[in-house]
């Protein structure tokens, strides 16, 4: 297995801290933001992007919370079943700019699943999106609005995201593609 | 999960992971859209053969909610009083396209015929056979507990250590069998305490103390009394002398539950009979978690129907 580091801690650290001024500038202020992170590294992406905006806005942090998909995959019946992780939104998100964080943006399903668990929980007026990683692939016609990297790769690699508060330290790596990885494992690349 | 038949087949793990997506299923209740659509287009057969609200209700209740398609089937008024078998309503269902069935069955291992037989493909939950078990309703006494212990930091957490007495009939109780198991498998320590009549002959091999004396039980302070109810419509003989006499030496009244700590909980399974094993007071009491149960049962059963339903059923 080959792992080369494409992002280092530094890298992550200045794309998070870019990431926040373009929320901030998009949103003229962090008034009526919100930032949800999907499990399980969004979250912690999220918690990071809050602190940075507070520093920025020398204030305080815009509602930081979690927003778990799992019971609104369309794939539930074609893997083992998924242990659901909690969903926390400490606001309510109607008339909210609600900004959606994940790790990595592979095929787009798990955004299309969080748009839907987002409807149930209320009205946002607007819905944006920041991820670390964009790698390609979009089966959906789904797009990010705050990418920290564009990561061309091929669908059998694997894009690992460490994240410090997670796995100890903080990289994202890109492993292999042996040809017996066979088919690409959307869940794999795209979360966990 | 496959199917969930008894308490006793869940390990420590798979009964916390359950306990777990319970806390999920329950913060759904508290939102705007109670609703999830994780099970669209899957099909729940409620199989009754006995008389049941609550669980009926509470597993209608959780389908529902995970957007599957329900179908309630009670005996009564059904092929069954025909004299159909248990066989070829199975392979109605199964040839309905039932992907679950809840089934209650007066017959001890009738959910275990069910799954095992080979007569229909479905995940089976058991929601009541005999006088054997009735997980899902242990689950949820569990998972009040361990909500009561914890509050919201409950996720991952077990009951070690935790002293539970549950009193009544244990002889008829599928109920006090399922809690016993899983509330060992928890860390719990529970004393059954009942008339002698009312205890099973063999409780050797039960993880679980015994006591004939309910105000012995009282002064070792537990911190939950769990009193069943007299299952009248399964009594073939005289247990007891009379209904008043139980209710004197073995009942939850009004004097016994003062000499409780404050906050002991106090839990009934339902259907209660109030005056006989637990009197008004206590079952309205600030202690009584008894409409903390029923809330919780609709918890446990999507989180049950979920686990159930989910994921590749081929593999697993």
């Amino acid at each position: 297995m080959t792992a080369r580091t494409v992002l280092q801690q530094a890298d992550i650290a200045r794309a998070l801290t870019r990431i926040a001024h373009e929320i901030l500038e998009s949103n003229r202020g962090s008034d009526d933001l919100v930032i949800l992170g999907i499990p399980t590294r969004g979250v912690t992406l999220a918690r990071r992007l809050g602190a940075t905006i507070a520093r920025i806005e020398d204030g305080e942090a815009p509602p930081v919370g979690a927003l778990d998909v799992t019971m609104y995959r369309d794939d539930l019946a074609k893997h083992p079943t998924r242990t659901p992780s909690p969903t926390s939104v400490p606001v309510s998100i109607d008339g909210a700019t609600v900004v959606l964080v994940d790790d990595v943006l592979f095929s787009g399903r798990t955004i299309r699943a969080a748009l839907d668990a987002l409807s149930d929980l209320g009205r946002p007026k607007a819905v944006r999106l920041a991820v670390l990683v964009d790698r390609g692939h979009r089966e959906f016609p789904i797009r990010a609005d705050f990418v920290g990297k564009n990561l061309p790769s091929s669908a059998r690699e694997r894009i690992n995201v460490r994240l410090a508060e997670v796995d100890g330290d903080d990289a994202v790596t890109i492993d292999g593609g042996e040809p017996e990885h066979g088919e690409r494992d959307e869940h794999e690349g795209e979360k966990h | 999960m496959r199917h969930l038949l008894s308490t006793r087949d869940l390990d420590r793990d798979a009964a916390i992971g359950i306990l777990d997506v319970a806390e999920d299923m329950a913060d759904v209740a508290t939102r705007e859209v109670k609703k999830l659509p994780t099970l669209r287009g899957k099909t729940v057969v409620n199989l009754f053969f006995e008389d049941s609200t609550r669980t009926r209700i509470s597993f209608e209740a959780a389908a529902k909610r995970l957007s599957a398609d329900v179908i309630t089937f009670s005996a009564k008024g059904s092929s069954v009083s025909k004299g159909e078998s248990l066989k070829d309503t199975a392979q109605t269902l199964a040839a309905m396209g039932a992907d679950a069935v809840v089934i209650r069955h007066s017959a001890s291992g009738a959910p275990h015929t069910l799954a095992s037989s080979g007569w229909i493909d479905a995940g089976i939950l058991n929601a009541g056979d005999g006088t054997h078990e009735h997980p899902t309703q242990a689950l949820l006494d569990a998972f009040t507990m361990r909500k009561r212990l914890h509050g919201t930091a409950s996720r991952g957490k077990d009951l070690d250590g935790l002293r539970v007495t549950i009193v009544g009939d244990i002889l008829h109780s599928r109920v006090a069998r399922s809690n016993v198991w899983l509330l060992d498998t928890l860390g719990a320590e529970v004393t059954l305490v009942a008339p002698p009549t009312l205890l099973p002959v063999d409780t050797n091999q039960w993880p679980a103390g015994i006591g004939y004396d309910l105000d012995t039980a009282i002064a070792d302070d537990p911190d939950v009394i769990m009193m069943l109810r007299i299952q009248a419509e399964r009594m073939n003989a005289a247990f007891f002398p009379n209904a008043r006499e139980y209710s004197r030496t073995w009942g939850l009244d009004a004097e016994r539950l003062v000499r409780l700590r404050p906050d002991t909980m106090v839990m009934h399974p339902g259907p209660m009979i109030r005056g006989l094993e637990i009197s008004a007071a206590a079952a309205d009491s600030p202690r009584s978690l008894v409409r903390d149960q029923v809330a919780s049962g609709v918890s446990v059963r999507m989180a049950a129907l979920y686990l159930l339903l989910s994921g590749d059923r081929e593999v697993n």
